[in-house]
């Protein structure tokens, strides 16, 4: 009898694979339904932990320096992430800054510290406490996490204004545009390998 | 093309949670390895689809026609609406980001809505036609998913820059919210939809060939 886990279950359509080693780049497809079904994993432990604590680093720059200034007749202001969900959640529209707040703060921020915490002992061959909770959090959390998009918004937002007044770039915002591709490459489906590894 | 087994019929469970394949022969209701529910089927997959997919599409008409921003310039006031965005981008020979704008916040939503409309309602007919493409289209949906909060964010971004007081500010308005809300309910909607349902009746007349 196969182990459950050599076993891989199609969440597309149910069709039922055994698990075949791959090389780099590589993927398993779904022959009835063409869906991805796995992907090779480049990351070792000790490299995505690093990577997550880089995303620590990151996330702090990118929530406490201003994503851009802007300047007008010698009047400037900055906005950080902060202040774009606190200016929506003024008046009758403060669902919509928990919205955000979630998609671009706390959600990545809770990616960060679950997948530390669940890496870091990891490196040493044991599951976290909590782990099997965190892991959830984690496949949980993954469709909220939005930083991908706000990057996008900012370079709209820059362009929006720089007709009408001076945009200056922040430091937020390269650290946003580091982050939103650093969570995407740690924080991804293949995070499931854990399961088997500790 | 003969395709591997069924899990139904091996009476395997995919877990959600943590991706394993569970053995429900031993009557289990939840994953022993992450201790997550477990379910043949998400639970009420089409009724959840249709009723999120319905209170997104009438939030849709709000979004649209509400004032999302309220710009003041140099005493002048003015309210501009999501489409509006679009034609001023547009007007000023930006044609690039009036695509990018006009792809997120009008293309997305009505991708997702004819999308999700279609999957929904063939999976409750239980159609075999083109089982594969709607599998693919499901899973573009779920790609595309996020994309539209773009307009919130521009809007949050816009605004909370703006704020040189006497010169010019820039608030957002109630249309953003519902605009918000059409994002989270369309997400809503195809995270309950269960693509699995989409093969179930080509399960049932029998092995495919």
């Amino acid at each position: 009898m196969t182990q459950p886990q050599d076993l891989i279950i199609c969440e597309y359509c149910n069709t039922v694979y055994q698990r075949a080693p791959l090389l780099k780049h590589q993927r398993a497809l779904c022959l009835r339904c063409g869906g991805v079904l796995y992907r090779h994993t480049s990351l070792t432990i000790e490299q995505r932990l690093a990577l997550s604590v880089t995303g620590g680093i990151l996330l702090v720059f990118a929530n406490a320096y201003p994503v851009m200034t802007i300047g007008m007749q010698g009047l400037t202001h900055s906005a950080t992430l902060w202040d774009a969900v606190q200016i929506l959640s003024q008046g009758s529209i403060t669902f919509i800054a928990l919205v955000m707040a979630l998609s671009i703060i706390f959600a990545p921020l809770l990616q960060i510290v679950l997948l530390c915490w669940v890496l870091s002992f990891a490196l040493a061959g044991q599951r976290a406490p909590g782990f099997a909770l965190c892991m959830r959090g984690l496949e949980s959390l993954r469709p909220w996490s939005m930083l991908e998009v706000c990057l996008l918004g900012a370079m709209v937002a820059v362009i929006k204004l720089a007709g009408l007044l001076d945009v200056i770039p922040g430091i937020g915002l390269l650290a946003l545009a580091a982050l939103s591709m650093l969570i995407i490459h740690i924080a991804g489906k293949d995070i499931r390998d854990l399961w088997v590894q500790v | 093309m003969n395709y591997p087994a069924n899990a139904d019929e091996l009476g395997l469970c995919l877990c959600h949670g943590c991706g394993q394949a569970c053995d429900l022969s031993s009557g289990a209701h939840a994953c022993n390895r992450c201790g997550a529910a477990i379910h043949r089927r998400k639970a009420n997959a089409i009724a959840r689809g249709w009723a999120f997919l319905l209170a997104a599409l009438v939030f849709y008409i709000p979004a649209n026609l509400l004032p999302v921003m309220h710009t003041e310039m140099l005493g002048s006031g003015s309210e501009s609406t999501i489409g509006g965005g679009v034609l001023e981008f547009w007007e000023a020979g930006a044609w690039d980001i009036a695509l990018i704008i006009f792809i997120a916040s009008v293309g997305v939503p009505a991708i997702k809505f004819f999308s999700l409309g279609l999957l929904l309602f063939t999976a409750q007919h239980r159609s075999t036609w083109a089982c594969r493409q709607r599998s693919q289209l499901y899973r573009f949906v779920e790609l595309i998913g996020y994309w539209s909060m773009l307009d919130v964010m521009v809007v949050a971004l816009v605004a909370a820059l703006v704020q040189l007081r006497g010169l010019g500010t820039i608030e957002p308005r109630v249309g953003i919210l519902f605009f918000g809300m059409v994002v989270v309910l369309t997400m809503l909607s195809a995270m309950s939809f269960d693509p699995r349902l989409i093969w179930d009746s080509h399960a049932n007349e029998g092995r495919p060939h």
